[in-house]
């Protein structure tokens, strides 16, 4: 996939200032040909931006866009081969729906005829059939979604921009809308440039997922790649639960946790080399306290559907795991890691900044003691009595 | 019924005064006189009468057409102007614009007589450059910029506030689906500012067609216009029936104007004038 002849679209050393503070910083992406491809962070990050500077609502400070290998910078939104899906719509509220979606081929002068055989493929595309004639401001926000995605699908763009086109809607619709988004993407055999803080969405739909913080790109890869190989604590963190924790790496496939040295698949780190260590809540065993690696007390357990949430605490270390079997409060237990379900890290700017589930545990402890009134002192309950 | 549509009614009250006595009531009153004779019979006699003055209401239409069109020339560009700025600077140009709307109607119209006149303002700046006299005072010009100048606020301010609700990604859609500036402007901008050009055109047109005093200033008598007659018919003639026919014609030329504006605009955008 490195080719140049599939990439479409490239970002060099993007760095983008607003009043005087980089929101974004040495931006660089190669986006594929056929690609959906996903930017994910959280809010503030330099999603949207991003995004803008590909439209070209943006111009970036530092850095090249290239389309096909040509440089595009000072090539202004309407004459670039790509169309947006805008993160409220913006529908034109004077045109009904035909009007809008007709908007775009009528500007190239396409024969009516032939627009209004397009307009009806596009509707039926999106679901929409008969809605020619309705106003755009009595649809739903459902249905506000399809008029933008097949307004902007009908100019057969080679990559459609979508800025969180999901985000206003609720969580059924929003599934249903996430399948349909990703069918519409095969069909049309398009790249789909997508921007979300949905990291759910994110990993079910993507082909590439690029996880974003303080305008800086901090992994690009498949959703397995993400979420089973993070490169540092804030990827880790931010997709799906995790434990993080320090080890020191003291050879190859050896971690030190807790004193203990651990069975690992990772290697090329220095000797000794202090390192994150990623253990996933989905992949550790709860078993009996001589049969364990570690041993803990369990201090909160939480019924999930599919499988118990359970916090252990392990020399005061809050470890979550999730699994199938129950055990109950104040267990003594103990937790088995195979080699395969470490994942070492080098130590990033993020070390440190997330850890354990101890927050997690202590919100929980206080809801489950009813009778705890922690906040009334004594002195006060007397006089009541 | 219940208590509040009762509380309502009586807040409501005040205002169902006020719309009967200074609405209602003059409104009947033109009617009566316009179909009364002195004695107080019905008649259509005053309406005959109305023939002879055909030309004062081509007149007077004629010229307040052309007064609309020029403040919708001069006010759009103005209105897109302000709407364009920051916020801030948009509330001190709005305040500007209405600023001369706080002087008094009659000192304005004098002041443009200081400027036009043969050997006012703008002709003595002429001669001490060495140019020749241009005559403005007493023409049509000078009539119709009296009527520009006093109503091309209420151009410029609906105008301005359907574009200041222009939402910046409605442009950018446009551009994004392959509209040049102009394609947005034409296609986006324009068809947005519909209702409020509509509602300018109304706001200019009716008081410039009803207008009085404009033109025995700025006209010096010659442009009799359908206000001054009016305004004879009750101040010196004291015909009244004719002045409340004359009226009553207008009225019904102003509506007339109203509805098919109204139309013309709900045509575009399904909105509400004024
Ligand atoms: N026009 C602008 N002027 C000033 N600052 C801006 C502008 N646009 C964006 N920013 C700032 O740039 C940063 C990144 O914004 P951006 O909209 O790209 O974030 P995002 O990742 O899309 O966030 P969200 O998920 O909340 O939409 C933010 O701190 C934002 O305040
Ligand atoms: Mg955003």
């Amino acid at each position: 996939m490195t080719g140049s002849e599939s990439c479409i679209i490239s970002l060099r050393g993007i760095t983008k200032y607003y009043n005087g503070e980089a929101v974004l910083r040495g931006i660089n992406l190669d986006i594929h040909d056929k690609e959906f491809i996903t930017l994910l962070g959280p809010s503030g990050c330099g999603k949207t931006t991003t995004l803008r500077i590909i439209g070209g609502f943006v111009t970036p400070d530092e850095g090249d866009v290239y389309f096909n290998g040509k440089r595009v910078n000072d090539v202004p939104p309407y004459k670039r081969p790509v169309n947006t899906v805008f993160q409220k719509y913006a529908l034109f509220p004077h045109l009904n729906v035909y009007d809008n979606i007709a908007f775009g081929p009528r500007l190239r002068k396409m024969p009516e005829s032939e627009i209004s055989r397009r307009v009806k493929e596009m509707l039926e595309l999106v679901n929409l059939r008969g809605f020619e004639r309705r106003s755009v401001n009595l649809l739903s926000g459902g249905q506000q979604q399809r008029v933008a995605i097949a307004r902007a699908l009908i100019n057969d763009p080679k990559v459609l921009l979508l800025d969180e086109p999901l985000g206003a809607l609720d969580l059924k619709l929003r599934k249903d809308m996430q399948v349909e988004l990703k069918r519409i993407q095969q069909q049309m055999s398009i790249t789909f440039i997508y921007v979300t803080h949905d990291q759910e969405e994110a990993l079910s739909m993507s082909d590439t997922v690029v996880v974003m913080d303080m305008g800086e790109i901090q992994q690009i890869g498949t959703p397995e790649e993400i979420y089973n190989e993070p490169v540092n604590a804030f990827v880790a963190d931010f997709i799906g639960e995790s434990n993080i924790l320090d080890g020191i790496m003291v050879d190859d496939l050896d971690v030190v946790m807790f004193g203990r040295h651990f069975k690992c698949l990772d290697k090329g780190f220095a000797k000794n080399e202090p390192v994150d260590v990623v253990v996933r809540p989905e992949d550790i065993d709860i078993v009996s306290v001589e049969e364990g690696m570690l041993s803990g007390v369990v201090t909160n357990v939480t019924f999930k559907g599919l499988h118990y949430e359970i916090i252990i605490d392990i020399e005061g270390f809050k470890w979550m795991v999730q699994t199938t079997d129950y055990w109950p409060v104040a267990a003594v237990v103990g937790i088995k890691i195979d080699p395969d379900a470490i994942h070492v890290m080098k130590k990033s700017k993020y070390s440190g900044a997330f850890g354990d589930y101890s927050s997690f545990s202590d919100e929980h402890e206080k809801l489950s003691e009813p009778d705890a009134k922690p906040e009334q002192p004594p002195a006060e309950e007397e006089i009541v009595d | 019924m219940n208590k509040s549509s009762i509380g309502a009614r009586l807040a409501a009250a005040p205002y169902l005064v006020w719309s009967v006595l200074f609405v209602v009531a003059p409104l009947l009153m033109v009617v009566y006189y316009a179909f009364t004779d002195d004695s107080g019979n019905f008649t259509f006699l005053n309406f005959a009468q109305l023939g002879s003055y055909s030309d004062v209401f081509v007149r007077s239409i004629w010229f307040s057409l052309i007064a609309t069109v020029v403040c919708l020339v001069l006010a759009y560009p103005v209105a897109y102007l302000i709407a364009m700025r920051h916020e801030r600077t948009q509330r001190v140009l709005v305040m500007l614009i209405m600023l001369p709307m706080w002087m008094n109607f009659l000192l304005r119209t004098y002041s443009w007589m200081a400027i036009l006149e043969d050997t006012g303002v703008i002709n003595s700046i002429l001669s001490k450059l060495g140019l020749s006299p241009v005559h403005m005072i007493n023409t049509p010009g000078a009539v119709i910029l009296g009527m520009v100048y006093n109503y091309l606020p209420y151009m410029i301010l609906p105008i301005y506030s359907v574009l200041a609700k222009l939402e910046r990604s409605m442009i950018e859609a446009a551009q994004d689906l392959g509209a040049n500036r102009w394609q947005v402007f034409t296609r986006i901008i324009l068809p947005h500012s519909m209702p409020g050009i509509a509602s300018g055109l109304t706001m200019v047109f009716v008081p410039s067609v009803s207008t009085f005093y404009i033109s025995q200033k700025l006209g010096g008598g010659k442009f009799d216009l359908i206000g001054d007659t009016i305004e004879r018919q009750f101040q010196t003639s004291y015909n009244y029936h004719l002045g409340a026919a004359i009226s009553f014609v207008l009225m019904v030329l102003i509506l007339v104007c109203m509805a098919a504006l109204n139309k013309f605009a709900a045509d575009d955008e399904g909105g509400l004038l004024i």
